[in-house]
């Protein structure tokens, strides 16, 4: 229970740990596209946190990064078809993004510092904590962009949308609520 | 696909910036760009190993890849042939060019888990672009990132100077700083 909670504010990747910025920025322009980054990634990580503490032993020292890598990239390829066949609109919204996992810093830094050292059931749950975090971080800047460029929340319309500034679900916007959401949560959280 | 290559530059550098606009490559952004020297370093680094990828990503794609209708395995082969290409180059650049080795050595690694790299070679089988405009549209994108950077790490070293409040200082204000610089960015849409 403990490693869940750790992951959502402890070591928050988002906001603490400052990991995996590219998604974070570049999905979050609604709430829905954000959850549905966040459960893909946590999926990801999950599965692979599993898969690499199962076989930590087996993997030669010298080519461990190459062959977490090799587990990482399956797995992504694994959700990519799924979401293509079962998601499509959501496939498409976050288009590059999804083959980009691979590349997403907190999974292979938590199959580097947890799941080689630890037991498959214990990495399991680390990947789920980190996962749930980066998943709730994640709706929460898409909500708040969503509401304040769009007046909407989870696509659900709110009627004020004529009246909010576009540019918090332009580009810019993402580098902005991110930046104050950090100050916020430096301010009030880390104490 | 009908484009200039014109319009693949100037469109890969300013109006979609791999950095500002398309959010790739962040972590390097934030991380490396406090100085003007180390950004510039970083910049040539990924213009070097993304020009290099994006021919090695490209014949692999149309020669091997698609004869074999074996698509799905793309995001495994990419990664594995950026990883490789990555060493190689830094092989390479140790026994060849010391000097050069020594310009860009540290900022080798670091690029492999550069998701701009990455990126721009699946975004460039996306758009079905030949090989000389995959190269054009990487190199554009490769020098899209090192003007952000560089411009970036510009700002970043006017700001220390500045008195930050303590809950900014580090990321936030970084941030901040980049949403400005993107919203400048913003005034390129529409050139192309």
């Amino acid at each position: 229970m403990k490693l869940i909670f750790d992951g959502i504010i402890k070591n928050n990747p988002t906001f603490v740990l400052v990991l995996g910025m590219c998604p974070t920025l570049g999905t979050t322009s609604s709430a829905i596209n954000g959850m549905g980054m966040g459960v893909a990634t946590m999926s990801v990580l999950i599965m692979s946190n599993l898969a690499i503490s199962l076989i930590k032993n087996i993997i030669p020292d010298k080519v461990r990064i190459p062959a977490f890598i090799v587990v990482i990239a399956s797995f992504v390829t694994v959700i990519q078809m799924l979401m293509q066949a079962f998601a499509p609109a959501l496939y498409g919204a976050l288009g590059v993004f999804i083959p980009l996992i691979v590349v997403n810093c907190i999974i292979l830094g938590r199959a580097e510092a947890f799941a080689s050292k630890n037991t498959p059931f214990d990495s399991m749950l680390d990947g789920l904590g980190i996962g749930l975090g980066f998943t709730l971080s994640l709706t929460v800047i898409g909500s708040i962009r969503e509401i304040l460029g769009s007046g909407a929340i989870f696509g659900i319309d709110l009627g004020i949308g004529n009246y909010m500034p576009l540019i918090f679900v332009l580009a810019p916007g993402a580098f902005f609520v991110l930046g104050y959401l950090m100050v916020l949560f430096n301010k009030f959280v880390k104490k | 696909m009908e484009l200039s290559y014109f319009a693949i530059i100037i469109g890969a550098i300013f109006v979609n910036n791999v950095v500002l606009s398309q959010f790739l490559g962040i972590c390097p952004f934030l991380g490396v760009s406090s100085k003007v020297e180390t950004s510039l370093g970083m910049g040539a680094a990924v213009t070097f190993v993304m020009a290099l990828s994006s021919v090695v990503t490209w014949l692999l794609q149309t020669c091997i890849l698609v004869p074999f209708h074996i698509e799905y395995m793309q995001t495994i082969v990419f990664i594995l042939v950026i990883a490789a290409l990555v060493q190689m180059v830094e092989i390479i650049l140790k026994k060849v060019s010391p000097s050069l080795y020594q310009a860009l050595g540290i900022f080798l690694p670091l690029i492999t888990t550069n998701c701009a790299v990455l990126g721009v070679a699946i975004l460039m089988i996306q758009k079905e672009l030949t090989l000389l405009q995959s190269v054009a549209f990487s190199v554009a994108s490769a020098l899209g990132f090192a003007l952000a950077l560089v411009l970036f790490a510009g700002l970043r070293e006017r700001l220390e100077f500045e008195e930050v409040p303590v809950a900014f200082r580090g990321v936030p204000i970084a941030l901040v700083t980049a949403g400005i610089l993107a919203m400048a960015f913003m005034g390129f849409t529409g050139l192309v």
